[in-house]
């Protein structure tokens, strides 16, 4: 059963396990974000999705990202208060991430262009504002290689006993979708360097460039049941030979 | 220990202990409490043991180590029986003479009675004692009286007769009951109990938990831990009692690990009421089964918060998640949960037993029953005390508290735990329920109640909660994390005069992002103790930042320590004990502080015999 909402004054109608972002987004209706992921679990970390809503006569703020929709909820997204609160939360990560365009870009939005926050815990990774996204994304992928520890002012993301995780492939999804791009990973043409170990290339049969890491490959293999030299060229290489092959069965 | 089949029979047990104990049989109760057991009260027991057998009176009088008596100040406590004469302050030497004089000849050693402070008035009758006698103890009642080690104690004060009672009723019933009675979480939220459980029973599926919140992690708080460790039946019968209503076969008590008493005791209770078939299948042969897992916390704060506790046994990470959906639509393991913490368990088989109307006779229009504090601070009778909700905060702290210590002032009381709210005297008449505290800017909590008089900093003290909460956010929500922190770093600034006015503002502003913007209880109140000090306390905060003075000389960085040379006698103790030795002077003449090297500590100010300390 469809329930009725209203987002801005507009009646709307959505699907129950919906969530207030999911539909305001496929109306049009903006609301940043920066630890959301469609794809995996929202947490509500970053709060910068925060929305005004009116349910029972109750107003309060919440966030989007992992607020289901229920029947008859108001929701105003850029109220005065929502401004405010968004900018309150914007200044703190700001704080966190002095380094990072993205926060810095939107904190001016909202008319934060400096932060007077200073963590009083040294951070273990610079510029990390602790919205676990990577987290999320690496226990979505499978692995659960990394983890947050400790809590409050201490928390911090990490591997298991902050040692090279056994889980952890290389992939590098975590660093990918890290909304300040704070994690360190360095890739050279045969290695890729991240969460404290370095991993080994798979190198395109093709132009020799990398395609994978051979634990991210040896993973995949395994939990898919693939063939083992499924991965052996690079996305580019293996584009231009199926275009080839598209290519001589059309002529 | 053979199993009871029906309800018939728990009753003919109960016939069978009380012939065997009759209730004017003579007996000594030794509290064996924590804070008791602390003052040695274990040692207390095994005196008792030893002088009652070399007397030969170890049939004939019976020795209970029981829970907690709540008057923690006077402890060891014991209560003698028939005549509830309580003796406090109890040492092993005093036990010869106790069974001697009193226990044979019926004589009062007047030297181990409760003295009240100021009047010198001796009271020889528990029940007389003001601390006592202002309370309404229908959860704590039991505590005193029986050994929370012993079923047979239990059922024969009419443990488990309530449970035979609900399934007399019916699910049906027994939800009408505990709705009529309109009984509130006593956990901290105040949530109507009864429509919690009729939104888990109307759930569908057979595979339904109860939960018992044991896991109380306010500083200075110790009522779950109390109950738990002086009554654990209460708490099964509760449990047993709302899992029979809502249709749960099994249930956990997510209790801390830094409660080792309370687990063995509870352990205990469980192994005892599985052998009577109290729990586990076909109880009283009702058809009915249910089990309890116990579930340790690791002591994180945050786990007391519902959500996070439920991922916490589910082996996850103790954070909180958005609500709806509800622990009732969608709780441990994704099915319907019910959870209540200890007090709300163990106030059930009352209601069940007494009947809705007996409840809701007792407290105020929207808090029925009582409630129970563990009432620590500035007081002169710290303790645990139960009272009928509605009572006023002057009841509680002067009637039932017996005032300020050492002639001094009042100035706040702080209700709810580290995120409740500081209440100003002018606010001392009004009645402790959840509606009024939460109006107040405080809140109910789970029941810690802290006084302080006029030597706390109320900057300080803020400052303190917040340190506490900072370090106890799970992290998750950048305000509630990031902003504690923040506010904390602020509130150092104006604890060392280096604040501004508008700091306050600040402070105040960040404290309102981390009161609406957070996910979870924990962050939603952590502000309160901030906002409220500020709002009852501006003078203290403003004489910091515009005066750089701290009013109750307790920031250091806004205080001096001195040495009258008129009042100085050049003892040289303060010298002596100066643990940066920064206090010069020779003998018989008057000493000096060198100010560069003190660190404030006090230590000076406490060990001088004349008075010749200054702070200013």
């Amino acid at each position: 059963m469809p329930v009725q909402v209203k987002i801005n004054g507009i009646k709307m109608s959505a699907e129950p396990q919906e969530t207030v972002l999911q539909v305001a987004r496929r109306s049009g209706v903006h609301i940043p974000t920066l630890c959301h992921l469609e794809s995996v679990e929202s947490t509500g970390a970053c709060r910068v999705c925060l929305v005004e809503m009116k349910l029972g006569g109750k107003t309060q703020l919440t966030t989007s990202c992992n607020a289901g929709v229920e029947d008859g909820m108001e929701i105003m997204t850029d109220t005065p208060e929502v401004q405010k609160h968004r900018a309150a939360n914007l200044e703190m990560m700001l704080g966190r991430a002095p380094g990072s365009q993205k926060i810095r870009a939107l904190a001016r939005e909202y008319g934060v262009y400096e932060s007077a926050y200073v963590p009083s815990e040294d951070p273990a990774i610079p510029g990390c504002i602790l919205c676990e996204l990577c987290v999320r994304v690496c226990e979505a992928l499978g692995h659960s290689a990394l983890a947050a520890v400790s809590r409050g002012g201490k928390k911090y993301i990490g591997t298991p006993h902050d040692k090279p995780s056994e889980s952890c492939v290389g992939c590098g999804a975590c660093a990918e979708k890290c909304p300040t791009r704070c994690i360190e990973m360095t890739d050279t043409k045969k290695t890729r360097t991240i969460w404290g170990q370095t991993f080994d290339f798979v190198s395109c049969e093709t132009c020799g460039a990398p395609v994978m890491t051979v634990r991210q490959r040896t993973h995949a293999v395994e939990t898919k049941e693939l063939p083992e030299d499924y991965y052996t060229t690079c996305v580019a290489c293996k584009q231009k030979n199926l275009a080839g092959r598209f290519a001589r069965v059309g002529s | 220990m053979a199993r009871l089949q029906s309800t018939q029979q728990l009753r003919q047990l109960k016939e069978r202990i009380v012939a065997e104990k009759p209730a004017d049989r003579r007996a000594i109760a030794v509290c064996a409490g924590t804070g008791c057991k602390a003052f040695g009260s274990f040692e207390l027991v095994e005196a008792f043991r030893a002088e009652l057998e070399k007397q030969g009176l170890d049939k004939e009088v019976e020795l209970r180590p029981t829970g907690c008596h709540g008057f923690c100040e006077r402890g060891p406590l014991v209560l003698l029986f028939p005549e509830g004469r309580l003796y406090q302050r109890v040492k092993t030497d005093d036990v010869p003479e106790i069974v001697e004089k009193t226990i044979k000849g019926g004589e009062v050693i007047e030297r181990l009675l409760y003295e009240e402070p100021g009047t010198g008035k001796k009271f020889e009758k528990e029940e007389d004692i003001p601390f006592y006698k202002h309370q309404h103890r229908l959860v704590l009642r039991s505590n005193g009286l029986i050994n929370p080690s012993s079923i047979e104690d239990y059922i024969a004060i009419g443990g488990y007769e309530a449970l035979g009672r609900a399934f007399e009723m019916g699910p049906d019933a027994v939800l009408g009951e505990v709705k009529g009675a309109n009984l509130r979480g006593r956990g901290g939220g105040g949530f109507p109990a009864g429509t919690k459980w009729e939104l888990c029973k109307k759930q569908p599926g057979d595979l339904k938990y109860i939960i018992c919140n044991a896991d109380e992690g306010d500083p200075g708080a110790f009522m779950d831990r109390s109950i738990v460790e002086g009554n654990p039946h209460a708490v099964i019968e509760g449990m047993v009692i709302g899992a029979f209503t809502m249709g749960a076969r099994e249930g956990y008590v997510y209790i801390r690990q830094e409660y080792p008493l309370a687990l063995e005791r509870l352990n205990k209770a469980l192994d005892e009421a599985r052998q009577r078939g109290l729990l586990g299948e076909d109880i009283l042969g009702s058809g009915f089964g249910f089990d309890i897992k116990v579930n340790r916390g690791g002591g994180a704060f945050v786990c007391g918060e519902e959500s996070a506790l439920i991922r916490s046994i589910e082996g996850r990470r103790g954070v909180p998640r958005r609500r709806p959906p509800y622990p009732a639509q969608k709780g441990l393991w994704g099915k319907p949960t019910n959870i209540n913490n200890v007090e709300t368990w163990a106030t059930v088989p009352l209601i069940v037993a007494k009947g809705a109307k007996w409840f809701t006779g007792i407290g105020t229009e929207k808090s029925k029953g009582t409630k129970i504090f563990s009432l620590v601070g500035k007081v002169n009778n710290t303790g645990l005390v139960e009272i009928p909700m509605g009572m006023s905060l002057r009841e509680i702290v002067y009637d039932i508290g017996g005032g300020i210590p050492g002639g001094k002032k009042f100035k706040a009381v702080q209700t709810g735990g580290p995120s409740g709210g500081c209440l100003p005297a002018s606010k001392l008449d009004l009645s402790v329920d959840f509606d009024t505290l939460i109006a107040e800017g405080a809140m109910m909590g789970s029941g810690g109640m802290i006084v302080m008089d006029e030597s706390t900093c109320m900057v300080d003290l803020a400052k303190y909660f917040v340190q506490f909460l900072r370090s106890e956010s799970c992290g998750n929500c950048t305000s509630c994390r990031d902003g504690l922190d923040w506010m904390h770093s602020l509130l150092q600034q104006v604890c060392a005069g280096e604040g501004t006015m508008e700091l306050l503002d600040q402070i105040e502003q960040i404290a309102e992002t981390v009161r609406v913007s957070s996910l979870c209880a924990l962050g939603s109140t952590a502000a309160n103790p901030v906002l409220s000090t500020i709002k009852h306390f501006r003078d203290e905060y403003e004489a910091h930042v515009e005066q750089g003075r701290c009013p109750a000389k307790v920031c250091k960085s806004l205080i001096t320590y001195t040495i009258d040379a008129d009042k100085c006698t050049g003892c040289l103790v303060c010298a002596k004990r100066c643990p940066e030795s920064t206090i010069e002077g020779e003998k018989k003449k008057p000493h000096r502080i060198i100010q560069d090297g003190c660190i404030k500590c006090g230590v000076c100010l406490d060990v001088c015999k004349f008075d010749a300390v200054h702070v200013e």
